[in-house]
């Protein structure tokens, strides 16, 4: 009782702090969508793009402090314009990690150059690249809630589309859905998602909160919305633990986050499944690895499945 | 009224007839795959279609859903022109193996099946997972449909592919090489599957393989692709030495063993760039 007492006496003296305030809204709203897009962005392995888009939109938002904006509004710019280009240039196109790593550097070098021309603090390129959640105004609060609504909107319209275009991509195209907007429309979440997560996490640790709850969630649950709740509810909790831990210890907010996703997703990756071997389904696949030296045309697959496999077994 | 009556007028179709191909061109723009196609399909029949890698198998395929149009010909499925998206067509593409990681419920991927086109949020209706249930059931796979994707073997796999093919109740089903995966022993037991799936549902499947010799049994007709040329019929009538070789103009043998095993021989390298993953 007495700690629960402490917790509640501490939780109002943090919350007394407008900076700490706009930060867990600010956190809270990021966490969800970040949680609930990470879903998809892991089921259709599309996470390097999302990591790249981030450093795209590096370059939007030094361009934007360069001419006195908001860095938010330049990382939406450049996110979007650099998830539709992705989108466009066809749906394996968000595989395509040596194209895509050649335009994430050139776009990190204009991001320098656009930060080396700012005159002010310094300080911005450091918040851009790691975040800067206890630096949210209340303007900053409310755009990113408008944002996000936006997206929750967009993702109910196409949750189903999406779903079964991201798990079989062949039987949806022959079914006749619209790939190509479909794959616009992803990338345009994952733009407008990493645009307002880089405010809490910064371009360089989107991932702590686009890619591994939702990957920790994936190994948990088995069907989709199940998984989208787990990702959201590690994503909350890292966040908000993160913010609680910063308050106290003078180490950055983006460190207990990252750290504490990793943690999670270390715990549900080695000793979750000693705990509960029953809920966690290993691909025995030896019949398929026996069967894989087929002669069709998808021998470098084929091979892939088999390397994984392999992996697998090891690490049992 | 108007219109059905004039479109039925105009289609090639007899009632029995679901697929007709009449002097077909395929091929990739000016690449022409094949040619001169003529055949016809009926209603409840199990096709093989089969030829050496690259020969234009699957743009058969591609053609039939409604993905390519043909260079040159007409060809007519269910009494119309192939379209994309056409319910009564169940598609299994050749695969692609689902990822390791993907650790998705196969009752899911089935579920989609039904209703992953519309848009707009809704959970899954009881009614919507009785039919993905169902569907799994006719290929029994029930006991599949809680484990992930990823945990499948081949075999396994394929009939979940196969349940998201019938779960829309086609008349048509394209399974492109369903058995390339696979050993001998389950490679039979897929095909034994296929053609129950056809014979009580009355549905037509073509099936894409390497070798005939699994489906020999149960086929009604062969689809052989090859030397630019296709050829229909019955399998014992089309794979004979003399009709083929004169079809194809290049020398072809037909061998038999003596528990009626099939193999085809013929001078592969006359399809050039085609064959090379052979």
């Amino acid at each position: 009782m007495m700690s629960m007492n402490g917790l509640f006496l501490d939780l109002a003296q943090i919350f007394q702090y407008q900076f700490m305030q706009h930060a867990f809204e600010a956190g809270t709203i990021v966490a969800i969508v970040a949680g609930i897009v990470g879903y998809f962005v892991v089921l259709r392995r599309s996470s390097f793009a999302a990591h790249a888009l981030s450093h795209i939109g590096f370059a939007g938002a030094a361009g934007a402090v360069l001419v006195g904006a908001s860095p938010v509004y330049g990382l939406l710019a450049f996110t979007s314009l650099g998830g539709v280009g992705m989108a466009a240039l066809g749906q394996r196109a968000e595989h395509r990690d040596v194209q895509i790593g050649t335009v994430l550097a050139f776009m990190l070098g204009l991001g320098v150059l656009f930060i080396s021309l700012y005159t002010g603090y310094a300080t911005e390129a450091y918040s851009i690249l790691f975040g800067q959640i206890l630096g949210i105004s209340i303007t900053d609060v409310l755009v990113t809630l408008s944002i996000s609504i936006v997206i929750l909107f967009a993702i109910a319209v196409v949750y189903r589309p999406l779903l079964f275009a991201s798990l079989d991509e062949d039987v949806a195209e022959a079914k006749g859905m619209p790939m190509l907007i479909i794959g616009v429309i992803f990338m345009l979440l994952v733009a407008v998602a990493t645009s307002i997560a880089v405010q809490v996490v910064g371009v360089l640790l989107i991932f702590s909160l686009m890619v591994t709850p939702a990957a920790t969630a994936q190994r948990l649950a088995k069907r989709p919305a199940h998984a989208i709740a787990i990702s959201v509810a590690i994503s909350l909790a890292a966040t908000w633990l993160g913010l609680l831990l910063a308050f106290y210890e003078p180490y950055p907010v983006s460190f207990f986050i990252t750290s504490l996703v990793f943690a999670f997703y270390l715990f549900v990756r080695f000793a979750y499944p000693r705990i509960n071997p029953s809920k966690v389904q290993k691909a025995e696949s030896v019949e398929l690895k026996l069967a894989g030296q087929s002669k069709d045309t998808h021998h470098d697959k084929t091979d892939e499945r088999t390397d994984k496999t392999e992996e697998h077994n090891i690490e049992d | 009224m108007m219109n059905a009556s004039k479109s039925a007028d105009h289609s090639i179709l007899t009632q029995s007839e679901v697929v007709k191909a009449q002097k077909v061109v395929a091929g990739y723009g000016e690449k022409v795959l094949w040619q001169d196609a003529n055949f016809t399909i009926n209603r409840g029949q199990f096709v093989a279609v089969i030829g050496p890698n690259g020969a234009g198998k699957t743009t058969l395929f591609r053609l039939l859903l409604g993905l390519q149009q043909p260079i040159s010909g007409t060809i007519e499925i269910l009494g119309a022109q192939p379209t994309r998206g056409n319910q009564k067509v169940g598609y299994v593409p050749q695969r692609h193996v689902i990822d390791t990681e993907t650790n998705v419920e196969c009752l899911e991927l089935v579920r989609l099946a039904i209703s992953g086109n519309r848009w707009g949020f809704s959970l899954s209706s009881q009614n919507e997972r009785k039919q993905a249930r169902d569907a799994m059931e006719a290929v029994g796979a029930s006991e599949l449909a809680h484990r992930p994707l990823s945990a499948l073997s081949g075999g396994e796999l394929q009939r979940i592919f196969l349940a998201e093919a019938l779960v829309s109740n086609p008349e048509i089903l394209l399974l492109d090489e369903p058995l390339s995966n696979l050993d001998i022993r389950r490679a039979k037991e897929l095909v034994g599957l296929v053609n129950s799936v056809v014979r009580s549902r009355n549905v037509t499947a073509f099936l894409v393989a390497h070798d005939i010799n699994p489906l020999l049994p149960f086929l009604d007709s062969v689809i052989y692709i090859a030397y630019g040329k296709v050829a229909t019929g019955k399998p014992r009538e089309v794979l004979t030495s003399e009709q083929l070789t004169a079809l194809y103009g290049v020398p072809v043998e037909v061998m038999r063993d003596s528990k009626g095993n099939v193999a085809i021989i013929g001078n592969e390298d006359y399809c050039g760039n085609f064959c090379k993953d052979e």
